[in-house]
This record gives C-alpha cells, structure tokens and sequence, in this order.
C-alpha cells in the first residue's frame, strides 16, 4: 500500500521460510525430552493466511505435574547446586545460539505470530538475545546485585507469556529466572507456541541440564494448573488485566511470589515545542509497532490544541506510506492481527468509538482476502470519557485528545487504571524532567517510544501489574532475602 | 583593507530584492524578525532522524523495482568532475559519457547534468550540444565561498554567459554560523538575480549548504528555509569537498524542508544530495528516502539530482549485472 500511483513500487522481497523446518505436530518439553501430552492437540494457525501451521499438545493436569516435579529435581540435584559461573556458561550459550539461529527464529515468530519479518529480525530476536547475554553476565555476580549478601533462588518458576512477543517475553522471564538459580515451567500462548519449541531445542543443544527449562504449550487451563500447582515456588505472568486479577486470587493465601505484567492505555504526550517530524515518526512506531499488540503502546495521543491540526495532518499523511501485508515481504511495516478473537476485539471497540463520536479515519488499504487484518486507525475527537480513551484495544487504533496545559497533559495521562508507559515529545529538557515526575507509569520515554533494554527495568503501577522485569531490579523478582 | 571592488557596491544588487512568497512575506523584514523566524521552525531530534533513515535503510529493492531505481538514478546524476587539474579534455571525455552512459547498451539512459568549474562550462556546452544534458557550474568562490559578494557575483555571471544553464552556488557559513541570516538571505537572492539569461529563462540555481560545516540538523532545517525563501531552485548538501556529505538523516531533514515548504507555498523546490555517494545501494537508499519522506512528485531529475562521479560507474556495472546476471568488473565501465 502506498499514497499514491507511485512509479517505485518495490517489487515483492519474501523472507525465505525453507529456513525453519515445522513438524506436523509437536508434544511438550519436559525435563529435557520432547514427550507427547496426555491432553488434546489443537492447531497453531498462520494468522497471515490463517494456514495450519502445525498442532500443538494441550498439557493437562498431570503434565503440568510432571513438568514441575522436572523442574524441582533439577533445581534441587544440578541448577541449584551448581556453580554460579557454570550457570552462566550455559545462558551465554543460549544467547550464542539464539544469535546463530536468528534468521530461523525470526521467520517462524513472523509466521506464527503475525508481525512483519523487519520487527521479528530487528527487534524481538536481537533483543531475546541480548537479555540471555545481560542475565548471562549477572549469574556468578548475585552478591553484588545489591540486594543483600548471599540472595538465594526461589525454585521452581510458573510462567505464562503472551502471544505479542512470544520468544522476546520468554527471554524475559526466563534469562533472569535461570541466571538467579531457579529452575523454569514456562508455557507459551495459545495462538503462539512454535518459538518456544524452537527454544527448547536451543535448550538441548546448548547442552542445559534436563528439567532446568521446561515448555508447557496450552490454553487457559495448562496456564491455571500450572500457577496453581502447590510446588511452584514463583509464578510469572504477562498478559491481560483480567487473567492477571485470577492469577493474584489464586495466588494468594499461598508462599508463592508474584509478579505480573498487565494491560497498558498508555499516553503519548506532544507538546508544541516538539520535534513534530520525529514526533510524528514517534506516535507511529508507538501505536502501530507490533499492529499495536503491545501492553506499552502509546494509545492514547494527548497532543497540545495549538498543533493538533499540523501533527494529525502529518500523522495521516505519515500513516498513508505504512505498507500492510505479508509479514515475511521485508517491506511489509503492519503485519496480520494476531487471531480472530482479537480483530473481533478491535473491531468491537473500534465501532464502540464512532458510536460514540468519535472520527474516525483509516488510510486507502488493500487488505489481503485471507487472515486477520485491520488497518492503521486514528481516531479523533476523542474524549476521556469514551472508551476509546479508556479500555486497551491492543490493536492498531490510536485515539487521539487534546490538551492546553502541561498541567492538564498530566492530569489526562494519569486519568487511566492503567500505568505501564508514558512517552513526552518537546525539545525542552527541563519540561520534560518535570512532566516524567508527575507521570504514573512505569517507563516513559523522553522523544522515543517503544524502546527497550535488557538494562532497563520494566514494569506497572495500578491495574498494570507489579514487580520489574529487565535489569538489576529484574533480578529481585527471582530471588529471596531480597527487597523487591 | 583593499578591496579591488568597491564593497559598497555589492549591496546594490542584493537591496532590490524580491520578498519571500506569501505566507512569508514578512519572514525577511528584519534581522530579528528572519532570526524569529528560523528559530521557530520545528526543532530536529537527531536520535530520531538516525533511527527513521535506519529504518528506510532496511528497505529491500529486488527485481523489477531495483531495475528502475537503477535507470531513475542514472537519469538523475549531476557528473561531477571539480579538480584543480581539470582540462578541456577531460570534460569533453565527460560529456561523451554523460551522453551515453554505456556505450554498449543504447537502452541506458543519459545523466540530468554534467558539473564543472565555471570557466569550462562552455567547453561542456559545446560537447553536450542539443542532448538535452544540462550544464550545471559551481560558482560563488566554490567551494569556501569566502570572497567578497562582487567577485561571487561576478563568477556566476560569467558562469551563465559560458553556457551554465545550471549554478550550483555556496551560502555563506561563516554569515550563517555567526547569526547573519539576512546576509545569507540576500546573497542567495543576489546570485538568482545574476543567473538571469537575456535569451532564456534564468539558469536554475542550486543552493549549495555544505550541511557538513553546519553540523546539527536544526542548522540544516533552518539553512534549507533560507535558501528556499530567497527563491533556490534545489537546495543542495554538499560541495563534495568535506566529509561528511550526503548523509541520509541531512537528505531525510532536507527532504522534510521542501515538502513543508511547498505545502505552506505552493512552490516545489528540488533536493540534491551530493558527496559521499558512491554506490548503487546508496543510491536506491536516498530513492526510498525520497519515495517515502515527499512522494513520487520529486522521483524526477527535475527534481532531485544525485552529485557524483564514481557512482554513475557502480549503477552502470548494477544495470549490466541486472540485464546478464553476472558481474563484469571495472574494465567493463570507462574510466573518467
């Protein structure tokens, strides 16, 4: 899709999928083997083309049993006691591997999951990689996290990941989990499973002793019996506001940590003194990064009155280049929605927003006849009080509000359940110091949006979630006798 | 001092001066007013510029597309020779290949223009005759542009009447780093005036920034706005004579400048990036720049060029390699 009839249309540039060799079907991962699952199998789907990929093991109950008893004589016989250094010798291993399989890595996570091939090789595999090497780096070195002498592992992780960054949220929570001692039962979403296989093959090959990582694939029920399993010591969880409140009720009364990584409605605020070019290019990679399926996204713009009309003009123009369609072309900027359930979900919302007055505009777009598709959405006159403003769409749609003081910015960005992230858009240093105090989100970017670090923690305030992931603090969720 | 021109005269010419287009006609009435003005124009992160021209850089122009991004690009080229040592000769050799690229290959196209020191425009005019190859001349005391207005004038002038129908000039750097805009201003507008053609309409007029010596992207955005109020007809990166030239987050600002520009006027003004650029990859990397940062309306020689020598011979051995599907090497192209 391009503006106009443009004499330089770029000619299709498909990613090549011989690379990545998927089995007709796969069992679980469990204490280094791949074993069939006593539950039912069910299809993982190209959301692309909506192609059957291949079918996946539901684990049951006694899976879930099983994996975790995996978990636990591996923390106990060979992860636990052995030596820090060593430990860490096996995760430079896997973010060596992860680094030589990253074109393969790349290709199966854009063609399970939806997002375009550039996204897959220039974000979430580099960076998976990168948080294996940060946590490497930390395993022989606990004593100096600062978190008190002698910091010990918990034991045996629970961890359910979505389906936005399948492999980049499995490195999140599993470098640091493995890199403070503790031994890990991950299960991936149900939509996107395959790199977490792929991962459990880099387990093997890194030669990572049996039962220290172990995939679960599932749905919600694998994801339940597995947080509520009374030998899991920690239980991890990323995802929807709505499931992370189950996982707390479930959770609590028991000795098992929590941390949780909820939904996000995030304000991207653009004052008049902005830079409106990288601005604009800001609020772009903000809201359509990843289709928009990102708990941080900077779904709501709070743009001042004065440089409302200059930066939508822009935004639209700026929007009519994003070029949709096959996630492997290597051109393609907004790939497939991830599911049906979840364009329905757009969907709804969006229509909820114009029935409820806003305008909304959407570029000139062909989309592809098969698979999930939405296209890249504004919408303007928006209110706070429209559900728009208000609930998480987790897709492609930007509301966009105004303000007229930086007080006023403030109170709106803040006016949310939510807390994840915050982005502010001037020139003006001190303004910027200013308005990042007041903000109640976890991270906010100063003139960027959507950046991340393995150095850098990560985390809510308020229906967001709690605990850190990423960084020293990243640590502290994985480890006793430490202060969060 | 002695000046051999009398430097009260110079002024004469830069004080009958058009005004800027509406809605900035009152942009240039005062010193204060300009430098208001400039000031505030939109401010440029550099961080975020480097990483959305890093982005376009990933960009993959296969097949079809690469064949035309080559062909466009060769059409596009401004062959440059500007060396002390330059002969006759050798921008009749010049000529020669400007008029056909690729001596086996009828189907190439010629280059826009071919770019030399004023005092040998007429020889390439001679050589170039009815082709339809523009010749473009540097003047302005190219490449410092430290010379008193007269003598810059002077050399435009004599640039046109040897057949320039193209002046590629230099803004004065030290006026603009020291806050003299106005200076900057009327120059430019001077040198238009002395590109008038009594038979012809005026030699287009290149605004040469030399971006390199203005270091940050707000001094590009802000020299950009000069040259194209006081009337430029493309405004250009470089002289090719420092390092760094044509960057892309320079050609992405630049870029931005004549689109706003034309939205806010109506006038279209076109951008060319020159020094530094060496490779067809480069080549293509500006094309996507410019398809994806203003739009097909500057895919066109009229305007956008590229300032280059050795690039023309890259494209050449791309566009045999395309049409073969092998490499030849450097003794397949002629040497300049």
């Amino acid at each position: 899709m391009t503006t106009s009839s443009s004499p330089f249309e770029y000619a299709p540039a498909p990613e090549s999928r011989s690379i990545v060799d998927i089995a007709p079907s796969y069992g679980l991962f469990i204490d280094g083997e791949f074993v069939d699952g006593t539950g039912d199998a069910f299809p993982s789907v190209n959301p692309a083309t909506e192609e059957v990929l291949t079918e996946v093991s539901a684990a049951s109950e006694a899976d879930v049993d099983r994996a975790v008893r995996a978990a636990r004589r591996a923390f106990e016989k060979t992860w636990g006691p052995m030596r820090a250094a060593d430990r860490g010798k096996y995760l430079f291993r896997i973010a060596r591997l992860l680094q030589e399989r990253a074109r393969e890595f790349a290709v199966l996570e854009s063609l399970d999951n939806g997002k375009p091939i550039r996204e897959s090789r220039d974000v979430d595999v580099p960076l998976a990689a990168a948080h294996f090497f940060y946590y490497a780096g930390w395993a022989d070195k606990l004593d100096h996290v600062g978190l008190g002498t002698r910091p010990r592992a918990l034991g045996v992780a629970g961890q359910v990941i979505p389906w936005n960054f399948p492999l980049l949220m499995l490195a999140w929570k599993v470098a640091p989990a493995l890199a403070a001692g503790n031994t890990v039962v991950l299960k991936p979403a149900e939509t996107t499973p395959l790199t977490a296989l792929l991962f459990a093959e880099v387990c093997r090959q890194a030669d990572l002793p049996a039962g220290v990582v172990n995939i679960l694939t599932g749905a919600g029920d694998t994801g339940r019996a597995l947080v509520e399993h009374d030998d899991v010591d920690k239980v991890a969880f990323t995802g929807s506001t709505e499931v992370g409140r189950s996982i707390a009720r479930a959770v609590a009364g028991t000795s098992k940590k929590l941390t949780l990584e909820l939904g996000g409605k995030a304000a991207n605020i653009v004052f008049d003194d902005a830079p409106i070019d990288q601005a604009v290019e800001g609020i772009v990679q903000g809201i359509f990064f990843n289709q928009g399926h990102v708990c941080c996204a900077g779904s709501r713009l709070l743009v001042q009155e004065s440089i409302h009309d200059e930066v939508v003009a822009s935004l639209q123009r700026r929007i009519g280049t994003l070029r949709v369609g096959d996630p492997l072309d290597k051109n393609t900027d907004i790939g497939a929605i991830n599911s049906a359930d979840q364009l329905a979900r757009i969907r709804e919302l969006s229509d909820i927003g114009e029935a409820e007055g806003a305008q909304r505009w959407q570029p000139a777009c062909e989309l592809p006849d098969r698979g999930f598709w939405y296209p890249p959405t504004i919408f303007t006159d928006v209110s706070s009080a429209h559900r728009i403003a208000r609930d998480e769409i987790f897709g492609p749609v930007l509301s966009v509000l105004t303000f007229r003081t930086p007080d006023e910015a403030v109170a709106k960005a803040n006016n949310t359940t939510y807390g994840l992230s915050a982005g502010i858009w001037s020139e003006k240093g001190s303004r910027i110091l200013k308005i990042a105090n007041q903000l109640r989100a976890g991270v906010v970017w100063a003139n960027t949006f959507n950046k991340f670090d393995p150095t850098s923690p990560f985390g809510g305030y308020k229906q967001s979630g709690y605990g850190r992931e990423g960084g020293r603090h990243g640590l502290a969720a994985y480890l006793e006798g430490a202060e969060q | 001092m002695t000046h051999v021109l009398d430097p009260d005269a110079l002024s004469d010419d830069a004080r009958a001066l058009s005004v800027p287009l509406p809605p900035y006609r009152d942009a240039t009435r005062s010193d204060s007013a300009f430098r208001a003005f400039l000031h505030g124009l939109p401010g440029v992160d550099q961080v975020g510029a480097e990483a959305r021209v890093a982005q376009l850089g990933t960009r993959s122009i296969k097949t079809t597309s690469k064949a035309w991004a080559i062909d466009t690009a060769i059409s596009m080229v401004d062959l440059t020779t500007l060396e002390g040592a330059d002969t006759p000769g050798k921008v009749r050799s010049l000529a020669a290949k400007a008029r056909r690229p690729d001596p086996t290959d009828p189907t190439c196209p010629r280059v826009a223009a071919v770019c030399v020191y004023g005092d040998l425009a007429g020889v390439a005019r001679e050589a170039l005759g009815d082709s339809g190859v523009h010749v473009a001349a540097v003047a302005t005391a190219f490449p410092s542009g430290r010379a008193s207005r007269a003598v810059k004038l002077a050399d435009v002038r004599d640039a046109v009447q040897n057949g320039a129908d193209e002046i590629d000039m230099v803004i004065d750097r030290g006026a603009f780093l020291s806050g003299r805009y106005l200076d900057v201003y009327e120059e430019i507008v001077a040198v238009k005036e002395a590109c008038a053609r009594p038979d012809a309409s005026p030699a287009h007029l290149k605004v040469i920034l030399e971006t390199g010596e203005l270091v940050t992207l707000d001094n590009v955005r802000r020299a950009s706005w000069i040259a194209m109020l006081a009337g430029g007809d493309f405004i250009k990166t470089s002289t090719g004579k420092m390092s760094p030239a044509a960057t892309l987050p320079v050609g992405l600002v630049m870029l931005e400048a004549v689109r706003d520009f034309r939205a806010a006027t109506g006038r279209q003004v076109g951008f060319k990036p020159a020094g530094g650029i060496r490779t067809t990859k480069d080549a293509v990397k500006h094309l996507v720049l410019i398809n994806e940062t203003v739009g097909p309306d500057w895919l066109d020689p009229d305007w956008f060029r590229f300032g280059a020598s050795s690039l023309l011979n890259d494209l050449l051995l791309q566009r045999q390699k395309l049409r073969t599907g092998h490499y030849s090497g450097p003794d397949y192209v002629s040497v300049d």
